[in-house]
């Protein structure tokens, strides 16, 4: 039995002194600190009191400082039933305990806790993993500031209807609070300020609590449509013993997700005979594919109606090339609307910004008959409003629509005579051929700027293509309108896990952390993971590049190194020229220039492979075959390429 | 219709007469002192946000009407922000960008036919 040592306070700050030597000595070329002068030295010594408390014998009543089984170790228990391969978080004391028994407990896998530098980042982090690979991450956070730096990602997931799994540490009774610390990071409700846009919350105050909430969480999560929730774990069950009585009898409730609902059969009935009827029916796809089955569902829909589809882009719904890619909303005399959170704008123009005063026209024809199934219509908030304006329908089908799209499939076919066949087929013919002159507009469009500096985005979007094409790839950035959409008209897209659509709620600094979280989704798959990376998004929070090479996230970073905030170049302009002054000042609050940032220098203090900037056009197909070659060594790699505008 | 021919060669030689008061370098450095890049792109070359202008499809006189009074999403810039003789000298640099190689002569841009 090893011989007990006591260790006194300055006995364990001697200690610390000589293990703070052997880190220098580690780090070798580390400046040294310098000593600071005596008058600076401010650190009281214990007292006379403390110290001879520390050399005498303890008294003859010792309180036990152990446990083997910490509240926490049974939350682990609860979060490992829910199959989640990943917790993101930055470190905070409110969630100490189930930290620890999630490393050391849990043994760090299923989940495995991911290093984040920022609560933005671990959210926006599990938004683009979901997308890839439909299921939840779970996020960790301090209820307190914690949440309020994942609030702005926790709204773009609300907003995008994706399910974010929070968990918030909290220090609800006041007696457990050691410090100030801890004080300021209480609170009464720690949900309160994100409950506006979150699905639902609880704050547990027992075990068999916190296991029957956090299931019934996921599952509200898991129903469509899908949004973030939240469950504080308080710091006490946490880090208190788990009580005699839940070690016998707490137990993890039995979890069975919701099927989707899918549209009443009359309603769905009415909508394909006025499908089939239709002269010029047009679908338009917002979040319509929930699954990947859901792009063969639309794509079976489309080609049985022969009906064009416009995809809003804001999910992988239909595939690029295909002949049915388009279509006029003008022209159509029966609209279906797919999950489209903004019905109303796809059907009507608006005033553009550089008119005084606002007005709005439908482009729908008159008499054409509108119709949505929209699972949003089963649910809402009114705080917010990422809603959108009010849509005036014909037929509402308050549905998830990959849910109604095969019973709407079979009635379409049910009710095709070969006359209207005949016909559905003359208008796929047309439809294909325009498809196909506008591709070809498309191609001869992207040669305009070929050869310019900064780099055209349609030459980046072919030089890029050039050598992912015969890859298994997955584009996980919004290049719309960023990128002047220069991919989705240009790139062959087909699978749901080759564009992930849009940040929801337009909060900047999505991007890069929710490229980081699909390429860690994309990394089991072996999938080339490409992302198209604003710069004024990565500027948010840049340090989710360490996560990136932390974990070894293996994923392509093209800047989009543009060296401003562009669009909002554009509304100051506009601002500019309706005040009739000072057009020249677009670039004042603006303008990211001036110095102009290094981002490859910056990947490499991250410690990730960096490369550029790149200026001239000739040298990025090879930049971006040198990246490729680092990413699939398992790494992540970033090329700054300087761009045009737009 | 000789009369529309003549019409015709009457408003090209104005347009060449007022292309060639324009200053193509003061026009270059008026396009990108006034943001007309941040749409069009730095040789017009067109983005989702603005029209292909470069080389310009326009006349500068008929460049001159769009920007004083456009239809679509493009602010209207007058004459205090923007004089008639900048936009000559704009125009006369747009008139400097030479058209694109056609796709069929860029092998990456042709490979893309290959679909």
């Amino acid at each position: 039995m090893a011989k007990k040592i006591p260790v006194g306070r300055r006995g364990f700050l001697k200690g610390a002194a000589g293990a703070a030597a052997g880190a220098a000595a580690l780090v070798g070329s580390a400046p040294a600190i310098k000593a600071q002068s005596p008058e600076r030295v401010a650190t009281p010594l214990p007292s006379a009191a403390l110290a001879a408390a520390e050399k005498t014998s303890p008294a003859p009543r010792v309180d036990v400082y152990t446990t083997d089984r910490p509240g926490a170790d049974f939350m682990v228990d609860v979060i490992k039933s829910l199959n989640f391969e990943y917790v993101c978080a930055n470190p905070g004391s409110s969630f100490r305990g189930l930290h620890e028994s999630l490393v050391n407990y849990g043994g760090n896998k299923a989940p495995e806790l991911l290093t984040c530098c920022h609560e933005e980042s671990s959210v926006a982090m599990a938004h683009g993993y979901f997308k890839i690979e439909g299921k939840p991450l779970m996020v960790m956070a301090h209820g307190t500031v914690g949440l309020q730096h994942a609030s702005m990602a926790i709204y773009n997931a609300y907003a995008d209807r994706v399910p974010i799994y929070i968990v918030l540490g909290n220090i609800q009774d006041i007696n457990f609070r050691r410090g100030d610390v801890e004080w300021a990071h209480s609170v009464q409700d720690a949900a309160a300020m994100v409950r506006d846009f979150t699905k639902w919350d609880d704050n547990p105050v027992s075990l068999s609590h916190f296991a029957e909430s956090s299931v019934r969480a996921y599952k509200i999560a898991m129903t469509p449509p899908y949004e973030p929730v939240v469950i504080v774990a308080d710091a006490v069950l946490q880090e208190e013993p788990m009580p005699e009585a839940d070690r016998r009898n707490a137990r993890i409730p039995k979890l069975a997700l919701s099927t989707p609902p899918a549209g009443d059969s009359g309603a769905v009935a009415e909508a394909a005979k006025w499908l089939v009827a239709a002269e010029n029916p047009v679908i338009v796809a917002g979040r319509s594919a929930r699954t990947p089955k859901g792009i063969g569902l639309l794509v079976e829909l489309a080609e049985t109606l022969q009906a064009p589809v416009q995809d809003r882009h804001f999910r992988m719904n239909f595939p690029s090339m295909h002949p049915l890619n388009g279509g006029s909303i003008a022209n159509a005399d029966v609209v279906l609307g797919l999950e489209v959170q903004d019905f109303w704008m796809a059907t009507h123009s608006m005033t553009p910004i550089n008119r005084l005063g606002m007005e709005s026209k439908p482009i729908t024809k008159p008499g054409a008959k509108l119709i949505t199934i929209y699972s949003g219509d089963l649910y809402g908030k009114s705080n917010y409003q990422d809603f959108g304006r009010y849509a005036e329908v014909d037929l509402s089908i308050a549905a998830d629509a990959e849910a109604t799209l095969p019973a709407l499939i079979e009635a379409c076919k049910k009710l095709i005579t070969p006359d209207r066949k005949r016909a559905m087929m003359e208008r796929g013919a047309k439809l294909a051929e325009a498809s196909r002159a506008a591709r070809e507009r498309d191609i001869e469009q992207a040669a305009y700027g070929w050869d310019a500096s900064p780099i055209s985005t349609a030459r980046v979007t072919v030089e890029l293509w050039n050598q992912i094409k015969n890859e298994d790839w997955s584009l996980v950035s919004d290049v719309n309108p960023f990128f002047s959409g220069w991919p989705l008209k240009l790139w062959d897209f087909k699978k749901h896990y080759q564009y992930l659509g849009e940040h929801g709620a337009y909060g900047i600094g999505y991007g890069a952390p929710a490229a980081v979280g699909a390429a860690l989704a994309n990394r089991k798959y072996g999938r080339l993971t490409v992302n198209i990376q604003c710069d004024g998004d990565l500027n948010y929070a840049p340090s989710v590049l360490w996560t990136a090479a932390h974990h070894r996230i293996p994923m392509l970073t093209i800047m989009h190194n543009n060296r401003a905030y562009h669009q909002e170049v554009m509304y100051l302009t506009d601002m500019a020229a309706r005040a009739n002054r000072g057009i020249e000042t677009f670039n004042v609050g603006t303008g990211i220039n001036d110095p102009n940032i290094d981002y490859a220098t910056m990947a490499k203090a991250y410690g990730m492979y960096g490369r550029g900037p790149i200026t001239d056009p000739k040298d990025l197909g090879p930049a971006i075959k040198d990246a490729i070659a680092v990413v699939k060594r398992g790494e992540p790699a970033l090329v700054d390429v300087v761009t045009q505008p737009r | 219709m000789q009369r529309i021919f003549l019409a015709a060669i009457v408003l090209a030689s104005a347009a060449y007469a007022q292309d060639a008061t324009g200053n193509a370098d003061n026009g270059k450095r008026i396009f990108m002192k006034n943001g007309c890049f941040e749409c069009h792109g730095t040789v017009g070359q067109g983005t989702i946000a603005g029209a292909r202008i470069g080389p310009p499809p326009l006349n500068a006189q008929g460049l001159i009407r769009y920007v004083r009074r456009p239809p679509g999403q493009m602010p209207a810039f007058t004459e205090k922000v923007m004089s008639d003789q900048e936009l000559i000298d704009v125009y006369a640099y747009l008139r400097t960008i030479p058209p694109a190689k056609p796709a069929k002569d860029i092998p990456l841009l042709n490979d893309l036919r290959a679909k």
